[in-house]
């Protein structure tokens, strides 16, 4: 039995390692400053599917990202550990979108690919936590899901069901269901794989059309991606996937954020108090108006 | 109609705790915006469970009972909500963010495309004036929570669609309740009419669930000790602390090797590692092993009678005092400042 996986993967700041330039004087996230990188949970959910792969010969994993063009990295990353092949949802439309708009435009791709068994991605992502994404896509797909995923056990050839060890409150849960159905997957779940040198040489030159935009003149051997069709990372904006851009981006988006404060950095030059009343209280104040308790 | 909805969690028949605080919280947003407190169950032999929702203030419950409904699986508890919320009509929708709510909130908010913003640290009622379009809406859910790694909090409304939804979870709300013979309807629905036969797909074949003792990982602010704090008696005050901020209490290896504190609660190293947004340290020096178990939590305060200890390298508040002295004054100026 041959499976089709798709993989939701993200780019996302790393917000474990924000520094000091993190944010700018406004008060608004300095993207910049912060490195880019594979969010977390989605490695653990692509390494669920690489295993898929190794158990039934013929399964095909395809990444699926949204975000700009320099989100192809996360395609590319995703070849060097095994994966087949990606696309990446690009447009100027997609920006600003919430956890709905989000899934909206997932979901729009996931029907242009069309054929697939499992689409599974990370519980959540490290920049928002909200774990909205994977069963928001499943509803809009009509599928039903398995949450926080710890490991794929099992998928039956005859009955075409798969059998999930999940994390619950409190305790774990074995469950199974019907393909194709839409998996996240915890981050205690197993680390995904290393880069594959091989891959890694194969791959290198792997680009997305943004990319290859941006180097221009210096992009070379040209001829190259003519003869090496895997090494385009195609690109799709909200028309390629038949996308209605007033259910994408900001306008797709129910949720607005009405006021954002910059709590951690306010505080983090260290203060040294005294036991005296007024010092407790001054602190306890400060606490309680930016949130961190109460 | 236009009421405020709890989605009440249960383990068994049992209502789980985040649900009564939230049905706490959501009654006072409901006597702030003038209308009414609805709560949903869903489970199996329910017989009686209003008896634990009512008394928080409840106006309403719907009661749906049907096997297959627990142990809780994705769909059918989502078609309940939406097909309910569809003749409802609820302005606010609340629930934990646990694993439940954190699987069932996104698929309602979806269907329904109403907004959902995930562990909010606090609910409150405002305006919002949208100058672009020129309008002013009244009566909005701030749901406010940290964002970005816990860099940042932010307050995020739904303008325009409902129910505006949010999730928090255990711990961060009171749990309170009103009045023990509150006087509260009972709708017992006809399951069927609100969830598909085929909505039955995923099988729980095995479960294992266990009481914890606390909920030292999870928890938004943790208060630890350690060794300085003195005595078994002494750790008491840590405990009137973290009751006060909803927080769990810790403690340093020192402290359970002294018997102060159980070895279930030790942070570092051999123990857990915590991500609390504040960490409160009370009398501990800060061995590198510690500090391994606690270095991301967000805000960090140390309550230490030596100036030198190493764990002031890393405390964004530095308290020189003795943790007797300094815990009864935190409690005071809490209580004193948020009543």
């Amino acid at each position: 039995m041959s499976l089709k996986i798709i993989v939701l993967a993200k780019q996302v700041p790393d917000t474990r390692n924000v520094g000091k330039d993190a944010m700018k004087e406004d008060g608004t996230i300095n993207r910049a400053a912060l490195p880019a990188i594979f969010n977390p949970e989605d490695l653990n959910a692509l390494e669920q599917a690489l295993r898929l792969k190794d158990a039934y010969p013929g399964t095909t994993v395809t990444l699926l990202t949204m975000g700009p063009g320099r989100a192809a990295e996360i395609i590319r990353e995703g070849l060097y550990r095994g994966a087949d092949g990606g696309y990446l949802l690009t447009d100027r439309a997609f920006a600003g979108a919430d956890t709905l708009a989000t899934s909206y435009a997932l979901a729009t791709a996931i029907k242009k690919i069309k054929d697939y068994d499992i689409i599974i991605g990370g519980r959540q992502a490290i920049d928002g936590d909200t774990a909205q994404v994977g069963p928001q896509v499943a509803e809009k797909l009509g599928l039903t899901q398995i949450t926080y995923a710890e490991e794929i056990l099992n998928v039956d050839e005859k009955t075409r069901r798969i059998t999930v060890k999940r994390h619950i409150d409190g305790g774990v849960e074995t469950v199974e269901g019907p393909l194709p159905i839409v998996i996240t997957v915890n981050g205690s779940a197993a680390p995904c794989r290393p880069r594959n040198a091989k891959l890694v040489q194969k791959y290198k030159r792997a680009l997305g059309a943004q990319e290859k935009a941006a180097l221009g003149d210096a992009l070379t051997h040209t001829e190259m991606y003519e003869s090496r069709p895997y090494l385009n990372i195609t690109e799709w904006s909200v028309a390629d996937v038949n996308g209605d851009t007033a259910q994408c981006g900001l306008s797709g988006s129910p949720t607005k954020v009405k006021t954002i404060q910059n709590i951690v950095f306010q505080a983090k030059e260290s203060k040294t108090l005294t036991s005296s009343d007024k010092d407790i209280e001054d602190m306890i104040v400060e606490l309680l108006a930016n949130h961190t308790i109460g | 109609m236009n009421n405020v909805y709890v989605y009440c969690e249960l383990e068994g028949t049992t209502v789980a705790d985040v649900s009564l605080e939230l049905l706490t919280k959501g009654r006072k947003l409901a006597n702030q915006l003038g209308c009414q407190l609805e709560a949903v169950a869903a489970g199996t032999g329910l017989n009686g469970v209003e008896k634990q929702i009512i008394p928080y203030g409840v106006d309403k419950v719907h009661l749906f009972d049907a096997p297959g409904l627990f142990p809780y699986t994705s769909l059918p508890h989502s078609s309940i909500l939406i097909n309910l919320f569809k003749e409802e009509k609820p302005q606010i929708c609340l629930m934990g963010a646990t694993v439940i709510g954190r699987d069932l909130g996104p698929r309602v908010s979806s269907a329904l495309t109403s907004g959902l913003t995930a562990d909010c640290t606090s609910l409150e009622i405002g305006s919002h004036e949208d100058k672009k379009a020129g309008k002013t809406f009244e009566n909005l859910l701030y749901q406010i929570r940290p964002a970005f790694g816990g860099n940042i909090v932010a307050t995020i409304i739904n303008p325009e669609h409902r129910p505006q939804m949010a999730t928090v979870r255990e711990g961060v709300m009171k749990k309170e309740i009103l009045d023990e013979n509150y006087k509260g309807e009972v709708v017992n629905h006809n399951v069927a009419q609100y969830v598909p036969q085929t909505d039955y797909v995923i099988n729980v074949i095995d479960r294992h669930v266990e009481k914890a003792q606390h909920n030292l990982k999870g928890a938004p602010i943790v208060v630890a000790g350690g060794y300085g704090v003195g005595s078994k008696e002494n750790f008491n005050l840590l405990f009137d602390l973290a009751k006060e901020l909803h927080a769990e209490v810790g403690a340093s290896r020192a402290a359970v090797d002294a018997g102060f504190c159980d070895h279930d609660r030790q942070i570092g190293q051999t123990g857990l590692t915590v991500r609390p947004k504040l960490y409160i340290a009370c009398g501990i020096s800060g061995q590198i092993q510690h500090i391994a178990g606690m270095q991301d939590a967000g805000i960090i305060i140390s309550i230490n009678n030596d100036e030198n200890a190493p764990i002031n390298t890393i405390a964004d508040y530095v308290i020189n005092g003795s943790v007797e002295e300094v815990l009864p004054k935190m409690i005071k100026y809490y209580k004193q400042n948020t009543k």
